[in-house]
């Protein structure tokens, strides 16, 4: 009895040892046919493509899309060593990296999907209303600790930031700090939600978020006497915006052509309005013309369509310069930071 | 047939019992191998007393002196919230409380004890900051003396309700042999009953300060997050869970960023161990006082 009912269980086992073994066999046979698809890097440009992902996955029940994040360097390293279709950027692709690609037989191809805004908010009951870059940079590393010295009412200034490894944050160190360090008693939140509740419920706190977050119990200043919208964010005379990149390898083809198109066309661009982005996309198809930079090898632009031209006319421009690292993204900025 | 079911149970109960030691073990492993790296590649004094936290720029500091101290600065004050509520419940509850108010409380504090840390942050955040915030003109209500006041709230019902199993240990003999003496109540209870209990009372308290220590939503959402050292207990502070919390998600793999994390990780569970066997030292003292063996 005991012995037939052991050699029972050791068949079972049997069975799913087998099982086990052959199911990731059988699964990973053929990646293409299944339209796997990898998408990796920047974890601001992560809630983007990973609801994008989900979304287009309920469409295409035989799309099979792995999103990572690991920050836009990862992404791009992850492009050239080929362990990624599609890597995600919230900065331009650097000279050095178009260098390593190319002597791996790589072709980055640039496509711009939404652009990120940081909107700067303080307590509703503060007279301020405008902000130049420098006073910005000033109050976050402490320079400036009172409203007083910024034309407002004799109050202490409570800076609130972010954590420093959110994408949030990264943003705005690249857009307004310089890369200086934030001062160290500022407040950190989790979350953009919290900087709202905190900067409203504070009377003489600052705060930054992703434009997409803003709500109206905080009051918005304007940046160097810009406000933030989707029309100044668009067009760059915003200062503290910048583009979020996808990187192929040579012009997108299957499973990532397919992603591309959903996500940069009206369905998707909508789904980027609602991770807090400005949709990129003002009409047309997703079409655009190749073009080869000195800098560059292979770059896609797709900015005529869609209303981004001073943006990426300046990169042109900066590229024709020859061999340099990207720079902020918009002419006003750089103008700025070298005066 | 039957003797096979019995060594099957055997062994199920077995694996099952050993399954926590298996995940202590691997809780233990990973700690050390995830924050080797980092404790190799830097300098663990300079790491442990830098003074700034800035692990993403370029160059990084992972100075963790005000991310420990924040902790201890929090972890004081829960104490000086939770002793005397929580020990002054117990009292009430065993010496004074009659049958009714004991059916009304000890449920309710036992509810206390059952909500969610989230709760008790959103609660923090919502309403205690900016009620601290217009009460005493501080700049900012996330504070470490909010932090320190919700989590006193938090770990009361654990002080509470073991200080009060403490004193109901205290044999019924004691009381009895000290009041036939001619003592009174208060005498029996601060020169009899609790110096019995008190090693009972004391791993409690430190049960109770083990919670604090450990919590990490309540102070993610109150305490402020800003990694210096405090000036007073009203600065904002960012004590070591909450920076575990905060960052796991967003490092990259295998930096020394997330080295770093792990190490604090490293830090924490050093301080958790050793207030746990402070606790169980001090509990078998107690069980020997009252003679109730082992």
């Amino acid at each position: 009895m005991q012995v037939r009912n052991t050699g029972c269980f050791a068949r079972i086992f049997s069975c799913l040892l087998f099982l086990l073994v052959l199911v990731p066999v059988v699964s990973c046979s053929d990646p293409e046919a299944r339209n796997t698809l990898t998408i990796k890097g920047s974890t601001t440009v992560l809630p983007v493509v990973q609801i994008g992902a989900e979304v287009f996955m309920d469409r295409n029940p035989r799309a099979d899309i792995s999103v990572q994040g690991g920050g836009s360097g990862v992404g791009i390293a992850s492009l050239i060593d080929r362990t990624t279709r599609i890597a995600t950027s919230s900065r331009e692709i650097k000279a050095e990296e178009i260098e390593r690609a190319k002597a791996a037989g790589v072709h980055p191809y640039e496509i711009v999907v939404a652009m990120d805004g940081i909107a700067v908010t303080v307590n509703p009951s503060n007279p301020v209303d405008n902000l130049t870059t420098e006073q910005i940079r000033d109050i976050y590393t402490g320079k400036v600790s009172n409203w007083q010295e910024l034309g407002g009412r004799d109050r202490e200034i409570v800076v609130i930031s972010r954590d420093t490894s959110s994408g949030t944050f990264e943003a705005f160190e690249k857009l307004a700090l310089d890369g200086l360090r934030v001062r160290p008693d500022a407040l950190v939140t989790a979350s953009n939600q919290v900087v709202n509740t905190t900067v409203a419920q504070t009377p003489g706190a600052i705060g930054y978020l992703g434009y997409g977050y803003l709500s109206d119990r905080v009051k918005t200043v304007s940046v160097d006497g810009v406000g933030p919208s989707g029309e100044t964010i668009l067009s760059g005379r915003y200062p503290l915006a910048r583009p979020l990149y996808l990187y192929t390898d040579g012009k997108p083809a299957g499973a990532a052509k397919r992603y591309i198109d959903f996500l940069t066309q009206k369905e998707g661009q909508r789904l980027v309005q609602e991770q807090g982005f400005i949709p990129v996309r003002q009409g047309g198809r997703l079409s655009g013309q190749w073009y080869e930079p000195p800098g560059k090898s292979w770059i896609f632009s797709c900015s005529k369509l869609w209303g981004i031209r001073p943006a990426l006319r300046v990169l042109r421009s900066e590229r024709g310069g020859g061999l340099k690292t990207a720079g902020p993204p918009f002419p006003e900025q750089r103008d700025r930071r070298t005066a | 047939m039957r003797q096979f079911r019995e060594t099957l149970y055997r062994w199920i109960f077995t694996v099952l019992a050993f399954a926590s030691l298996l995940f202590l073990t691997g809780i233990v492993l990973t700690l050390f191998r995830e924050s080797l790296p980092f404790l190799v590649s830097h300098e663990f004094f300079d790491t442990v007393f830098g003074l700034y936290w800035y692990p993403t720029y370029d160059p990084a500091d992972f100075g963790m002196l005000s991310l420990i101290t924040a902790s201890f600065v929090v972890t004081l004050g829960a104490m000086v919230v939770c002793i005397p509520v929580g020990v002054g419940t117990a009292l009430f509850l065993h010496e004074l409380a009659s049958a009714s108010q004991r059916a009304v409380l000890k449920p309710l504090i036992e509810i206390l004890a059952g909500i969610p840390s989230i709760i008790y942050g959103f609660f923090g955040m919502i309403i205690v900051a900016p009620f601290i915030q217009n009460l005493l003109g501080v700049p900012t209500g996330l504070n470490a003396f909010t932090a320190s006041l919700i989590l006193g709230i938090m770990a009361t019902p654990t002080v509470a309700s073991l200080a009060e199993d403490a004193l109901s240990f205290v044999p019924r003999s004691f009381r009895e042999a000290s009041l036939a003496l001619g003592a009174n109540r208060w005498q029996t209870l601060t020169r009899v009953v609790m110096p019995a209990a008190g090693s009972g009372i004391s791993t409690a308290i430190i049960l109770g300060i083990g919670r604090a220590v450990g919590e990490t939503m309540v102070v993610l959402m109150v305490a402020g997050g800003a990694a210096v050292i405090p000036g007073s207990i009203f600065d904002p502070v960012r004590p070591m869970t909450a920076t575990i919390a905060a960052e796991m998600g967003e490092t990259v793999m295998g930096s020394a960023h997330y080295s770093a994390i792990f190490t604090i990780g490293l830090i924490l569970f050093f301080i958790t161990l050793a207030i746990n066997i402070v606790a169980e030292i001090i509990s078998r003292r107690f069980r020997l006082k009252l003679g109730l063996g082992r």
